[in-house]
Order: structure tokens, then sequence, then C-alpha cells
């Protein structure tokens, strides 16, 4: 029986995971279908109630992959809940009478090169560890390159002088990026496509708004769970800054943990769990760098973010800071977020009139 | 722990008196909507507190036992309370991750006080022995109680739920007036919780949900039904209870949810239901024995 693998999405993560199991396994790879109302829907069912979204999320992706013929499924782990999530997944899918194999990047919270190798080895026999460390740097620097990529397309998104350009050269640039097989040539194709994106004509006032997005990292990441946020304020000529993104989670945010507890040490004196304290951090980053507003989203019921949020508040007041915070769950709607990001919009505009 | 604690130390000590509604309301005041009930009981608490005393205590934990972890509420905790509630607050920290074990944190809480450190290692392990010796006292107790003819039900939940007068105790309180035997989850042999809890779950990393998990296995076949209790919306308690609900199959199990509406009307209807049926079953196994 041939192997087909699939696994949950995050964004346009899926490429470079796709890419580095395809090239590690040999096998088909079949990332889950794109994630619609159904989707949820689908997940929220067989889900427990007051699980956070990011579980929903992905148990949807996991039933449409089992549907589509997927028999290995991957998933990772870490951080709060979420390091969790495996165990009771797989008991969740496989109550349900689905078979598969079920491979997780990370054991007891931590991601193991080793375990991670045996692991690849079971479904690739003849897997080569040169193969597997090259595909493997290949991809982080992927992830990286994508990344930078992004904070170059969030600022000036809003301002593009043709509708799609961005959009469409980032696709280009993620397949160019995904058809080679050389580390060199990734590098070169990053520095070329990066000298692209600041060439496209946009036409940004000096003084626009600038608006970051903060929160929990999945709702920042998974652009239909936060209702394609950035198209929105993209669409009402914002300046946009997101802070989580897979680089920072990977090896960015270790480094930085120490600094954040320094410069956050009026307000905290510990971390609050997962990314509670980069929150705070952020927040007082943000107001001294002079933003004109926050926005923070997270899912319903996200436990260390509930910890975070009133000490956020009481920053933001006592700095005057507009900060808008979302909270989502399976029924959040389009239209609602919409509204409040209206708004939200309107009182950043009166208060840049007033200076 | 801390009661023993401060005693040793010569320090006078005063608790927050129990949970009533007046409590949670306050504490629901300030905290964050979507908190657990839990833990706007416990800034109900600390409210309740303030300007009564010189110092309140409040501590902050991640790490209790090696390679586990507690609910990120208690790693915001001391973070939270001392930016919402205006008082002189002293904290320790217990994170087996960065090796800040419970003795380190109790020197460092000395420290504070301006006792010497002999002092506090004295304090410490003379608080630490009677805890122990509670917790054995309570297995003992417990396994005398496993030998009663009555109906058994296994109440299990994290601690601070348990014993809550508005969470647990309410529970506790309806069970006894019904003639009901009680073993508590938290009464288990705290040796076996690893191997326990293992046979249901190999991943779980909380350690209250474990010490759940753990007692819920163990006890499974030796009691009559089983009580999950829990504040709503609990993170870990989402995943775990799922998880025991599709795992454990040959007794009957409900879970109790509570939540700061006063649903509990709803509750009491739902326990008069489950020991009706745990009633009739029993009645059924007499009349089968004879």
């Amino acid at each position: 029986m041939s192997k087909i693998i699939s696994f949950p999405h995050l964004g346009d993560y899926y490429i470079p995971i796709s890419e580095f199991l395809k090239r590690t396994t040999k096998a088909t790879i079949k990332p889950s279908p794109p994630i619609t109302k159904k989707t949820i829907a689908l997940g929220a069912k067989y889900a427990p109630d007051t699980v956070c979204l990011p579980f929903k999320y992905n148990l949807g992706n996991f039933l449409e992959s089992l549907e589509g013929g997927a028999n290995i499924l991957f998933t990772a782990g870490g951080g709060c809940r979420y390091r969790y999530y495996a165990e009771v997944t797989e008991t969740i899918l496989r109550d349900l009478g689905y078979n598969f194999e079920f491979h997780s990047l990370v054991t007891k919270g931590k991601i193991n090169f080793k375990n991670i190798y045996q692991d690849f080895k079971k479904i690739n026999p003849n897997l080569k560890l040169t193969t597997f460390i090259h595909s493997g740097l290949y991809t982080l620097i992927f992830i990286w390159d994508m990344d930078k990529i992004d904070t170059i397309i969030r600022k000036n998104i809003g301002f593009e002088q043709t509708p799609n350009t961005h959009i469409n050269l980032k696709k280009k640039m993620l397949n160019a990026f995904k058809n080679t097989n050389s580390i060199f040539k990734l590098t070169f194709l990053y520095f070329r496509y990066k000298h692209l994106f600041k060439k496209i004509p946009i036409n940004k006032p000096n003084n626009c708004l600038k608006v970051a997005i903060i929160g929990e990292l999945y709702t920042a990441m998974e652009p239909f769970s936060t209702y394609f946020l950035e198209k929105e304020l993209a669409s009402m000529n914002i300046e946009i800054k997101r802070y989580t993104n897979l680089s920072y989670l990977l090896w960015q945010k270790k480094f930085k943990t120490k600094h954040m507890l320094k410069k956050t040490k009026k307000y905290c004196k510990y971390t609050l769990g997962a990314d509670g304290l980069d929150n705070v951090y952020r927040t007082l980053d943000l107001i001294n760098k002079k933003y004109d507003g926050i926005i923070h989203t997270k899912p319903f019921g996200c436990t260390p973010e509930v910890g975070a949020i009133p000490i956020i508040q009481k920053i933001c007041k006592e700095y005057e800071m507009p900060i808008i915070f979302l909270s989502y769950d399976t029924e959040t709607s389009n239209e609602g977020i919409k509204t409040r990001l209206e708004a939200f919009y309107d009182l950043l505009n009166i208060r840049r009139n007033k200076k | 722990m801390w009661l023993n604690f401060f005693k040793y130390l010569g320090y006078k000590t005063i608790i927050s008196p129990i949970s009533n509604k007046k409590i949670l309301e306050n504490g629901t005041k300030i905290a964050n909507d979507e908190a657990c009930l839990a833990l706007k009981m416990y800034l109900g608490h600390v409210l309740e507190l303030k300007n009564r005393c010189d110092y309140i205590l409040v501590p902050r934990l991640y790490s209790i036992k090696k390679n586990e972890q507690v609910c990120t509420n208690f790693n915001c905790l001391y973070d939270l309370t001392k930016n919402l509630i205006d008082a002189n607050i002293i904290n320790y920290n217990i994170d087996l991750n960065t090796r800040k074990n419970s003795l380190l944190a109790y020197l460092n809480l000395g420290e504070i006080l301006g006792e010497s450190y002999i002092k506090s290692y004295r304090a410490y392990n003379y608080a630490k022995n009677k805890s122990l010796s509670n917790r054995k006292q309570k297995e003992i107790i417990q396994l005398a109680n496993l030998k009663t003819n009555n109906i058994k039900i296994l109440l299990a939940g994290h601690p601070y739920n348990l014993y809550d007068d508005l969470i647990g105790k309410t529970i506790i309180k309806y069970l006894n007036e019904n003639n009901i035997s009680i073993i508590y989850s938290d009464g288990i042999d705290h040796t076996i919780i690893d191997s326990e809890c293992e046979k249901l779950s190999t991943d779980i990393h909380w350690t209250h949900s474990k010490e759940v998990m753990a007692s819920i296995n163990y006890y499974h076949d030796k009691v009559d039904g089983i009580i999950i209790i829990s504040s709503f919306p609990c993170g870990p308690d989402s995943l775990s209870i799922e998880l025991v609900n599709h795992k454990i199959k040959d007794i009957p199990l409900i879970t109790l949810i509570f939540e700061d509406l006063n649903s509990e009307t709803g509750i009491i209807t739902r326990l008069e239901s489950f020991i009706d049926i745990l009633r009739n079953i029993k009645e059924q196994q007499n009349v089968q024995n004879n």
C-alpha cells in the first residue's frame, strides 16, 4: 500500500514542510485540503467542547486528510496545551475507526533530532543521515527566508498600486524556492526576490497608520483562523507588523526570553506561560516605537493569554495605547470582526487627526 | 505547608474565609472574562485579605515535579495578582525545569522576611514533614474507606476545585447526606501516580491532571461510580477529560463543570439521577449475589 503523508495547515508553511517530507520520506505528500467552514464544523463536531480553537482546526484538517486517503499523519506539539494535542487527537481519530500511522515531531515537549530521524527511517528505510540533515537545514532556511519576506509584504501590501502584486510575486517565489535543491541557490533566490519585492510600486504616505498584531501564535499564523485579518487591515491602508512566525518560535524565542524579562521588569517578574510574556514585551516595545494601535488575537479560553491580557490592558491604559482584543471561536463571523476593525480604524484616525 | 512554615518561624498567619458568592463576584470583576472559575475565585480571596495583613503570600509555580508542568495560570499567578491588586505581596517560585526546587523557594521566602537560611531550612523541613505525614494519613484513611459496603464514588479533580466551598464541597455535602462513601483523587498513594497515569495516558504533563488520571485508572475497578469536577473553562481538563471519556467505558462516569453562573440546581439534578443509577446497579448486584 502506497504511503500518503498528510499534516494540518499553518498558513503557507505547508510548502516548506511538504518539501521536507517529500525529500526525506520519498512518499506521496498530500497536505490537508485548504481550511473551509466545513473543516471547522467537522473539527468542532468531534473535538471536546471546551478545547481551544487550534485543536478543532487541526482535527478538521486530519479528518479531511484521512477522507482524502492519507495513511500517515504528522503533528507537532509544545508550548501550552498544544503539547498534549497529539495523544488526544490520535485517540479520537482511532475511536472513529480510522487506520493510520501517527508521528509527532515533538516528544515530551522537546524536539529531539535523533528521535525524529529514527522515526523517519521507519517510513523510509533508505533515508541517509546526510540527506536528512541537508533537507532539514534547507527547510529551516526556507522558513526563515519566507518569514523575512513576509515582514516586507506586510509592511507594504496595504499600499500596492496594482492589487495582488505582492501575493502573485510571493507565489512565484515559493515555487522557485521549492524547486531548487541547493542551499546556495536558495539564498541567491532569496536576495533576488527580496530586491523584486522592494521594487514593487507602492503609494505609501509618509505618516501612515501603523498597527501591530500580537497574541496567541496559531491565530496569528493561520490566515483563515483570523479571518484574513491582515487582508482586511491591508484594505484600510494600514502598515502591519506581526510578531509570531515560525522562525521566532523555532529558534529566536529561546534567546529573547532573558531580554524580555528585563524589559518587562516593572510589570512581570516571571514568564507567564507560552507566549504570555512575549505579548507583554511586545506591547511595551510597540508603545516605545510609537505605533498607532494594537490588535490582540487569541482563541476563546486560551489560558496563557488570559493571564497576560489584564497586564497588557493595564499597560495600554497607562500609556493611552488603543488596543482591541479579538477572541476567536468556531462561531466567530467575518462580519463581526470587520465591524470591530472599522470602528477601531475610525478611532485610530481620530486620534491621529487630533495630534 | 504554609501555615506550618510560618508557625515555626513565629509569624502570625490568617487565611481568607471559605469561598462565598461575594468573594467570587469580587474576583470575577477584576479577572478576564475567560479566566477559569478557580482563578476568579483566587483573585477574590486575595482581595479579601487586602488591608488585613502585612504580607499576602502568592506562590508562582511552573514545574513542581520533574519533567512535568502545572497549568499556565500558576505561571502568571504572582504577576497577575501584583498588577491587579494593590497590596504587599510576597512570593516564591518553584520551577524544576530551571532547577528552582521547593527548598530554594522557601529559603528565598525566609530571606525576604529577614530570617537566616538555617532557620528557614529548619522551618521548611518541619513543614514538609508535617505535609507528608498529612498526606500519608489521608492515604491510609482512604484505603480503609474502600472496604465499606456503601456506594463508593471516586471524586476526581484538581484539589483546589475539590475542596472549594462553592465547587467541590457542594458535591461532598450532597454525597455525605446521601450516605455515599467518597474516595478522593488526591488521596491516592502518591508513589504510584506515575505508573497508574501511564496506563491511561503516556503524554500528559500536567501534575494535577496526572494525579486525576492515576486515581481514575487505579480506582475505577474499586468504586461504583466516578464524578469528575472541573472549573470552566479549564485548559488541561478540556483535553484530559476527553481522553478519560474515550478510555474508561466500564464504569458510570459523569463530569460536572462549574461556571460562575449560579447553576447549582442543574448540577444537583444531574447528581441526583447519577446516584439513582448507581443505587439501581448496586441493588441489582446485591440481588444477583443473593
